[in-house]
């Protein structure tokens, strides 16, 4: 089988990142999975063994100084090297900020074709297959790469799956710092830990606020209901331009798409924005005052009332039922 | 200082977007085609250097179909000096490769001190040209900013990533990314307007190199259209209605 190159990323602390699980159960459909790893400290022990119960063949542990003091360019040259080595069939990253910059430059390097933001992936015929979901899950578009090494980058959360476990052969290798004119790091501050909520990406259950929770102070319902139901916490643009929640948390067409098994709107109106972010979603409940808003058009469940009268009863009922 | 600012006409997400399912390409004759906002506040974000710094050229360059040039027409009224469209019927369905090499190929002789993009478009969000344009040009890329600071001979700002936050740095000439934490654009006034007929667009042919491989679309399927379903209207029983759902559905 040919080897597919996957690129790992490690968190600060050098454990093996939560996208590992998917990219290398897609890599293992596809062919022999190789993790590259590429860190300033060489790689654990217990990460390269966390990688074989993900299903990595061998580990293939880059070290490079210049990995925390400079942005793309020593993983860049790390994936390069690998692909020259290994001429793999395939090569996955997360698509993540890193993960797209190194991809972007990897195929502008190595001459490759990117399958980018990718849902899916298959093996059929010696070709390997992309899906991708456009348009807020509005169109599913199948892509092959034509005569060049596929480059994919994988939405993150998008592979719910776990390889076969292996026990890794681990091949360590040096990387110089890259000359010329870098982007320097000059400090790094991690996330803030998101208390035990899970991550939007990839929820089983979303509730997400809309502008008609109508504050910052407000919105601490929408969190209640989350937690009653083990959901993350998402909003409508219109609820992030207000300042009631970060960024981050937004679903829509400039922000998260998500597609859980539970998707709750919360005086959310539902523009066509904020709609191709979470019509993927299994089923979609919505609360809303205006009978007429456009949420209802694609709810299973739509109820029209007041929020902050129906959540806290729903709260409480939840509560009795446990 | 001379920024070149990369602007993407794009379908209005606020319209219901399609794509042509013979072609596996975007159907641009179902929406109103607009100045992707991300571009838009990379625009701004080049104009409040200018506004600082009055010698400050702002060029925007483009690449799309003969309509683009309303983008760039924008851009000029919104404050920038000049336009390049690079308009090309090779060009149509352009994969992000040859995208990129295109784009490269107008940029690599303004001689721009700073390049700045949207971290991703509305449309592709693949959000990888601007990377690609950097690996060709040789550019650092301080990418997804949420925040940026010019100075003469640098370029800073915060970068948001997935694990947290980094301060990063570049010599110039670099090339920089911002995400939607970044200002809103202006508006083009009356004689911004005005004095956009007079400032210089520069059409120009697919000069990049073809790539020998490129991306190719097997098929396009457009999911049912969701159907709605039942409505309460809430009479002090709706919370208990919602709670019998979830619970029917298997979904707590």
């Amino acid at each position: 089988m040919s080897d597919i190159l996957v690129h790992i990323e490690l968190t600060r602390s050098g454990h093996v990142g939560a996208a590992a699980r998917g990219l290398l159960a897609a890599a293992a459909r596809l062919g022999t999975p190789i993790a590259l790893t590429v860190s300033d400290v060489p790689l654990a022990t217990e990460a390269v063994a966390r990688l074989g119960e993900l299903g990595a063949v061998r580990v293939h542990a880059v070290t490079s100084d210049a990995t925390q003091a400079i942005l793309a360019t020593p993983l860049v040259d790390a994936l390069g090297a690998a692909v020259a080595a290994y001429a793999p069939a395939a090569v996955l990253l997360s698509g993540s900020a890193d993960g797209r910059e190194a991809a972007g430059r990897l195929a502008v390097r190595a001459g490759g074709v990117l399958l980018a933001d990718v849902v899916d992936v298959a093996a059929h015929d010696g070709q390997i297959i992309a899906e991708h979901s456009v348009f807020g899950g509005s169109f599913t578009v199948h892509a092959v790469a034509d005569g060049g090494l596929p480059i994919i980058t994988v939405r993150q959360g998008a592979i719910d799956e776990q390889a076969p476990a292996a026990i890794p052969e681990l091949l360590k290798a040096d990387m110089p710092a890259p000359p010329g004119n870098q982007a320097a790091v000059l400090s790094f501050s991690p996330a803030p830990e998101t208390s035990a909520r899970p991550e939007l990406r990839g929820a089983a259950t979303v509730v997400s606020g809309g502008r008609g929770i109508g504050s910052e102070a407000n919105f601490a319902l929408v969190e209640q209901l989350a937690d009653a139901l083990g959901g993350a916490v998402g909003a409508s643009r219109a609820a992030v331009d207000a300042g009631y929640i970060a960024q981050t948390a937004q679903v829509g067409q400039t922000g998260v798409t998500v597609a859980p098994q539970l998707y709750i709107a919360l005086g959310i109106s539902g523009a066509i924005q904020h709609r191709a972010g979470m019509q993927s979603s299994k089923t979609i409940v919505a609360i809303n005052q205006d009978e007429d808003a456009p949420i209802f058009e694609v709810a299973d469940l739509g109820i029209v009332g007041d929020v902050f009268t129906v959540v806290p009863q729903v709260i409480e009922l939840l509560k009795n039922r446990t | 200082m001379k920024i070149a600012v990369l602007i993407k006409q794009v379908p209005d997400t606020w319209e219901e977007r399609r794509i042509d399912a013979a072609t596996g390409l975007l159907d641009r004759a179902a929406n109103d085609p607009v100045v992707d906002e991300i571009t838009e506040r990379a625009l701004e974000l080049a104009l409040t250097v200018k506004d600082r710094d009055k010698s400050t050229e702002i060029v925007v360059v483009t690449m799309g179909p003969g309509e683009a040039t309303k983008a760039v027409r924008k851009a000029l009224s919104m404050g920038a000096d000049s336009g390049i469209h690079i308009l090309d019927d090779s060009l149509a369905g352009a994969d992000l490769l040859l995208t990129a090499s295109n784009l490269a190929a107008a940029l690599r002789d303004i001689g721009a001190d700073l390049f700045i993009a949207g971290n991703e478009s509305t449309d592709g969000r693949a959000g990888m040209v601007p990377a690609m344009v950097a690996e060709h040009l040789g550019l650092p890329m301080l990418g997804s900013l949420v925040s940026a600071e010019i100075g003469s001979g640098k370029a800073s700002g915060e970068r948001q990533t997935e694990a947290g936050s980094q301060m990063v740095e570049a010599a110039l000439p670099a090339m920089l990314t911002i995400t939607e934490r970044f200002p809103e654009a202006r508006f083009p006034n009356f004689k911004g307007i005005m004095g956009a007929k007079r400032k210089p667009v520069a059409t120009v042919p697919a000069r990049g190199a073809t790539p020998a491989s490129r991306s190719r679309v097997l098929d396009v399927t457009e999911r049912p259209p969701r159907s709605a379903g039942r409505k309460l209207i809430d009479d002090g029983s709706a919370a208990a209605g919602l709670v019998d759902f979830l619970a029917a559905q298997r979904l707590i």
